[in-house]
């Protein structure tokens, strides 16, 4: 299947020896003059690029401050050392996150502190050079900028905000990622990551309105481009394209129809992912931000929700405001956004839906708790609502619900291995392997509690998982969409439920 | 004065003198570079009081290195309270017994735990050099400077101890130099060889400190995942520099 080995899942979590240099060749594509311009970025590398690259770094430290306090604070306790996925399933020690860091805090303290300047050696400070750049570009596309690392550090010290910064550098001297920065010129000129044009969008959300019909026997819509509308859905592309992103939609469409309220997809914002945030650039992320600011004034929509994304829930609800705000144009009784969970369980709350939970019956369910949506979010008016509202639905419309071991879900919740930027098949080694703990957590209750579904709220933990989970053995379509859940057991009104149908589905 | 004892006053002046200004020009650096988005790390406050008791619990408790190492926790823990304790201790040199924070000072709880306190200091520390020298992962990340901070640390800690429980020093006549600093009488440095080292290790201490990784603390009062509220949907945030951005980010 591959050229290199799935580890091998244990029975408990395990913490590995360390294999130096284990993933050293793991590299992505570089990006190609043509996915560089559109972003503001040099072709290829810059003859200058040391100088450009300590430049920038300067230009960062004086910008962020999470990026100065944080090369400055670590103390090398080792606290993190046993907490990335990507540590844990390829052993390469320069996956921990404080080694990873180091990468770049080593050329920092080189350049910018007086311990490094006059006492290298010391302090472990190296010239940058060209294997060092070259080190960066591997090892900073081997974070997917989860956080999980940022939760047990005792200063909180976050290796995203470090690789979101060496991936600018890199970008700034003409070294970039082709996945991401091909995906970002994409979205500035079409408007998803996908490349759909409206004509093709247009087409996918009239067939799915079929489908229901044919399915339910109600006529549910799926709005493109209608002015007026009260709510505009902002959702990633993946939900118009491919299982089980598609089933997650159609939940989104029944919840509103049910709901009664107008909503509309925008052609000219079909998508809720920002890339912009992987490579660290604020302009980026503000630019594919600003389509959606711009299509919710020009559909003159009322509220904005949005779909079942991770990093994409992050951008929307800690840096929409930021990037793309003031959103007063909208109505303050509803917040800006709201994430389609936040929707759901309202509705739910207000005894709004119907459900028939034995339609999931032939499911006993788990949840992943996606790390974006987990530890850079929330939902609802309370802290952890990012956790207990995703769960909350699911077992209003599912019988059977266990959690995974305590120690790999919510604020500790493992990366899918496919996160920030990461989800491209030249990337297949460290996405399978960083997948172990995750995958580890999900045999552990498959096994005891006979698991057959993961849920997730993500379109990238869906598809990193459908392409990983055989590789482990299990099934591809175990990974479902809460949605898709939701969409199972909603009574549609005017549904003809079949009696018949459901039993056989229980038994 | 003896040419040693002016030696020490000088050292102690520059030692004084590079903390501050380092440690102030530090502060003034991460005070002045703004976070531009939120990144609090969740679940987070969603109030100011709220991240007030968040930091108070990160610094008091070490509430997220105890979620992720029991053994880093205890002893890590175990050296940050003894130094505090010691600390306390040592301001009967500077402060006397004739006001309330003297005679707080002077207290023997206060004393005697601050003696010792210099045990569970050095087991702390013992802790940590085991857990540098013995775990893989903690090896394969530390720099000599990582060793030598706890050797540092352990020389003043033992240099401490032997002065407390086996070869005793004038301690009159180093409270006279404590306080003749602070007044800017210079006195004599009582001339035993162990509290001139003692000495000389605190002072080296203080002026690594703003250039080392000493500087974890006052930058975990900055972190910005730390000490943000979780607000940004309810609160526009944006920084000085992203401000222009506004003009030209768009259409609308």
């Amino acid at each position: 299947m591959a050229d290199f080995e799935t580890p091998v899942l244990q029975k408990y979590p395990v913490i590995p020896s360390i294999t130096i240099d284990a993933m050293k060749d793991s590299a992505p594509f570089v990006a190609k003059p043509e996915h560089q311009d559109p972003l503001g970025f040099p072709g290829e590398l810059v003859d200058d690029w040391k100088d450009r690259a300590i430049e920038k770094m300067g230009e960062l430290l004086g910008k962020y401050r999470s990026f100065q306090v944080y090369l400055d604070s670590c103390v090398k306790c080792g606290a993190c050392t046993d907490k990335c996925h990507y540590f844990l399933g390829t052993t390469d020690p320069k996956n921990m996150p404080v080694a990873r860091q180091d990468l770049l805090r080593s050329v920092y303290r080189r350049y910018f502190t007086f311990a490094g300047k006059y006492f290298p050696k010391l302090v472990g400070a190296r010239d940058l050079t060209k294997e060092v750049l070259d080190e960066w570009y591997s090892y900073f596309h081997q974070c997917s900028q989860c956080r999980r690392c940022s939760v047990y550090c005792p200063y909180g010290i976050d290796t995203a905000e470090i690789s979101m910064a060496a991936r600018e550098i890199l970008d700034s001297v003409g070294v970039g990622q082709k996945y991401c920065n091909e995906i970002i010129a994409k979205v500035h000129k079409v408007g998803n990551n996908l490349g759909l044009p409206e004509p093709a969008l247009k087409d996918t959300l009239e067939g799915l309105e079929e489908d229901i019909e044919d399915d339910t026997g109600v006529k549910v819509r799926l709005p493109l481009d209608e002015k007026g509308a009260d709510i505009l859905l902002i959702t990633p592309s993946a939900d118009f394209f491919a299982e089980p992103h598609i089933d997650g939609l159609i939940g989104y469409a029944k919840v509103f129809h049910e709901a009664g309220v107008s909503w509309t997809l925008s052609s000219y914002a079909s998508e809720a992912a920002n890339f912009g945030m992987f490579i660290g650039s604020y302009e980026n992320m503000q630019k594919v931000a600003m389509r959606i600011r711009e299509a919710a004034l020009d559909l003159g929509v009322k509220r904005i929700v949005h779909g079942e994304c991770g990093h994409a829930w992050r951008v929307a609800y800690s840096f929409w405001n930021t990037l793309a705000g003031p959103f007063d144009f909208l109505d303050p009784n509803y917040p800006v956004p709201q994430h389609i969970c936040e929707f759901t369980y309202d509705l739910i709350q207000k005894n709004k839906l119907r459900f028939d939970k034995s339609q999931n019956d032939h499911r006993v369910v788990t949840f992943h708790d996606s790390c974006n949506v987990a530890r850079a979010t929330r939902m609802g008016d309370k802290p952890g609502g990012q956790f207990e509202i995703p769960r909350a639905i699911i077992k209003t419309v599912c019988n059977n619900y266990v959690d995974m071991d305590p120690d790999t879900i919510k604020e500790g919740t493992y990366c899918c291995g496919g996160g920030g930027g990461l989800l491209t098949d030249d990337l297949m080694e460290i996405r399978v392997k960083g997948a172990m703990p995750r995958m580890q957590a999900l045999n552990e209750v498959v096994e005891e509690h006979g698991v057959t579904n993961m849920a997730a709220i993500c379109a990238i933990c869906k598809s990193q998982f459908t392409k990983v989970l055989p590789y482990y053995k299990m099934g591809m379509d175990m990974i479902v969409s809460v949605h898709q859940l939701v969409s199972d057991a909603l009574i549609l009104t005017g549904q003809e439920v079949d009696d018949d149908e459901a039993d056989e589905d229980a038994a | 004065m003896s040419a040693l004892s002016v030696s020490y006053v000088i050292l102690f002046y520059a030692a004084i003198g590079i903390l501050v200004v380092g440690l102030g020009s530090r502060i003034l650096r991460y005070v002045k570079t703004p976070a531009p988005l939120k990144i609090p790390t969740m679940p987070a406050p969603v109030t100011k009081s709220g991240v007030v008791m968040r930091l108070g619990r990160e610094v008091v408790f070490f509430e997220s290195l105890f979620k992720s190492n029991k053994w880093t926790w205890i002893f890590g823990w175990l050296f940050h309270v003894s130094l505090l304790l010691a600390f306390f201790r040592h301001l009967r040199y500077v402060i006397g017994p004739d006001n309330i924070l003297g005679m707080l000072i002077g207290l023997e709880i206060v004393q005697s735990f601050g003696k010792y306190a210099s045990y569970t200091m050095v087991i702390g520390l013992l802790g940590l050099l085991g857990r540098r020298l013995f775990v893989e992962r903690v090896r394969y990340i530390s720099s000599p400077s990582d060793y030598l901070m706890l050797l540092l640390l352990l020389s003043i800690a033992a240099t401490g101890m032997l002065m407390t429980f086996v070869s005793h020093i004038d301690i009159m006549q180093l409270r006279d130099f404590a306080v003749g600093l602070f007044i800017l009488q210079p006195a004599n440095v009582p001339d035993s060889p162990l509290i001139l080292i003692h000495l000389a290790l605190v002072a080296l201490l203080m002026i690594i400190f703003p250039v080392s990784k000493l500087l974890h603390a006052p930058g975990v009062f900055f972190s910005p995942t730390r000490n943000q509220v979780d607000n940004a949907r309810e609160q526009r945030h944006i920084a000085d520099w992203a401000v222009p951005l506004d003009e030209t980010r768009g259409n609308k």
